[in-house]
């Protein structure tokens, strides 16, 4: 009994169901040391903006229990560098790649998806518009339903409906399954579920916050049972709309409880960071624990936990 | 610019031994496929806390020697320092734990190509590394004199073996605890004339390697410094590490995982460090 692993998200179909998580990763050439890229199921990139940016000073990071804290900040070369040498190196990796993009205002999420029009290799379009480390909380799109179905509605009208949209959302909400119901209504194809929770660490010599940006992304462990929580009430609302889930995923197990939830996809994001490997892992237990379920196709494990 | 450790390997090896020494405690590991690319200055990264740990995130560790042991093939040797919950759970395993390692990362110590007098400046733990680095440069013919810093004695590294490499070594303590009391940068300029230092290399907490590059800039002297950034991964994914480095005429916030930790003094914007 073979298992048939692929998955189909918004009408592309990919290999296997184990993705990067974006901002986890780069742009793909620092874990292809480790294993080929075309192991996973899809290469997610970190979320790239109009321009070059520098992110947030440091101490940037600080590890808390099963999880961390980030504000990066968005460090990246901008999109042009990005098509030109990221994406042209990724071309050449045999590898299906998924590119995330975060704008400033609605018109930079346009401009973005305008200048990604035609690129080859694509298969879709993360649009994350739930990054919690910008300087403004006001500008996380994602917080709020009008802000929410503007950029996404900017990037479906310059995409020209050349690669699925998929929508990044911030479990920071009263009703997520609101803020879904509004990016579904503005054409996303799909969902990304979920970004980091806004956190904050204070260090007990100096009794200031840890981080020179203040607050930063919490990941990990630590946020699984959020993510979980996410995906269940959206894929129960919303039985037919693709969902990518993230949120803590270590472990195989792990991986299949986002999935029983509703996930088409799982991507890894912190657990790379303390085992490179940690994707092909998780990829190969997934892959036992299914079978070990019984299932022939991973697409009958998607939701299972909503059944009686 | 340096986009990825090209040398680095993934594997699972074993702490063959530990033992303390004064505050610090001294790991064997056996390494297979990472020891055998590793050179002076490269550091590894370590998991910590076991297969269902609560610490997710890599612990990352200057290689004090790599080398071929007879019984236990290619091994790398640390200098750790109990700093955190991590560090604490890695020096409490006992011989023959399995531990998941992933290096050699990052760049490695320049080598001069004549035989030119060179200065080792070690601040605590930071010196560990640069006894190696001794040893080839002796190899190669240097006069190399050591300079090793700390707070206390029992925070001073330098071992017997590596003080038989060098051609001298001068302590000093911030306590005066051993050796000259004070900091490395008070005998540096004076050692500097002495021994006609042509080429400085500095590792050890942030504030010492810019007193030591004020000094190396104020003379005109080359200074590789190898700097310590909190990081996640040590692979260069997760963008933590970086420091602000000039990039032309623009300061930019570079990945020390990738192109450090050993860095040109000179290519350090110092003023923007975070303190």
């Amino acid at each position: 009994m073979t298992l048939d692993f692929s998955t189909t998200i918004a009408g592309v179909r990919f290999k296997n169901p184990i993705f990067t998580a974006s901002g986890c990763a780069a742009s793909g050439k620092e874990l292809s040391q480790f294993f080929p890229l075309k192991e996973l199921g899809a290469v997610v990139t970190k979320s790239i903006m109009l321009k070059a940016r520098s992110g947030r000073p440091t101490p940037r990071m600080a590890e808390t229990p099963s999880g961390m804290l980030n504000s990066i900040g968005l460090q990246g070369p901008g999109i042009d560098a990005f098509i030109e040498e990221d994406l042209a190196w990724l071309q050449t990796q045999s590898c299906d790649v998924i590119v995330s993009i975060a704008g400033e205002t609605v018109d930079e999420y346009g401009a973005l998806a305008r200048r990604l029009r035609g690129q080859r290799g694509i298969k879709a379009i993360e649009v994350n518009i739930s990054c919690p480390n910008v300087a403004n909380r006001g500008q996380v799109f994602s917080c709020d339903p009008v802000t929410a179905r503007a950029a996404i509605e900017a990037v479906r009208i310059n995409l020209g409906g050349e690669f699925p949209i998929i929508a990044k959302l911030s479990p920071d909400v009263t009703d997520i399954v609101a803020i879904a119901r509004e990016v579904i209504e503005a054409g996303a194809d799909g969902l990304a579920l979920i970004n980091t929770l806004l956190g904050m660490v204070i260090n007990p010599k100096t009794l200031r916050p840890h981080l020179a940006g203040k607050t930063g992304g919490l990941s990990g462990p630590a946020i699984r049972p959020v993510a979980v929580r996410a995906i269940f009430q959206v894929r129960e609302r919303f039985p037919s709309v693709a969902i990518v889930g993230m949120g803590g995923v270590v472990h195989g197990e792990d991986a299949l409880e986002l999935v029983a939830a509703g996930a088409d996809a799982v991507s890894i994001g912190t657990a790379s960071f303390g085992n490179p490997m940690s994707v092909i892992e998780i990829r190969d237990r997934l892959s036992t624990l299914i079978q070990d379920h019984g299932f022939t196709r991973f697409s009958d494990a998607v939701g299972v936990a909503h059944e009686r | 610019m340096r986009q990825i450790n090209k040398a680095a390997r993934h594997t699972t090896g074993r702490l063959l031994s530990i033992r303390k020494v004064g505050t610090y405690f001294h790991l064997v590991l056996q390494a297979e496929g990472i020891a055998e690319g590793a050179k002076p200055g490269n550091f590894i990264a370590l998991s910590v806390g076991g297969d269902q740990s609560s610490m997710l995130l890599h612990r990352v560790f200057a290689i004090y020697r790599s080398r071929q042991d007879p019984s236990h093939g290619a091994v790398i040797e640390l200098i750790v320092a109990r700093s955190g919950k991590g560090s604490d759970w890695l020096v409490a395993q006992s011989e023959g734990t399995l531990l998941k390692i992933t290096g050699p990362l990052g760049t490695s110590f320049p080598l001069p190509a004549d035989p030119v007098n060179v200065a080792i400046v070690g601040g605590g733990y930071g010196a560990a590394p640069l006894f190696d680095l001794a040893d080839h440069l002796k190899a190669r013919g240097c006069r190399v004199d050591a300079i090793i810093g700390a707070a206390t004695s029992s925070k001073v590294f330098a071992p017997l073996e590596g003080k038989r490499t060098v051609n001298s070594v001068t302590v000093t303590t911030d306590d005066g605890s051993a050796g000259i009391q004070g900091r490395v940068t008070d005998v540096l300029p004076e050692i500097i004339t002495r021994q006609r230092i042509d080429l400085i290399y500095s590792c050890g907490p942030m504030a010492m390697l810019r007193a030591v590059d004020d000094i190396a800039r104020s003379l005109s002297i080359p200074h590789q410094v190898s700097v310590e950034e909190a990081m996640a991964c040590g692979v260069g994914i997760c963008m933590t590490c970086v420091l602000p480095m000039m990039r032309g005429d623009k300061v930019k916030m570079v990945r020390t995982c990738i192109e450090g930790p050993v860095i040109d003094g000179e290519e350090i914007a110092w003023d923007e460090v975070a303190r």
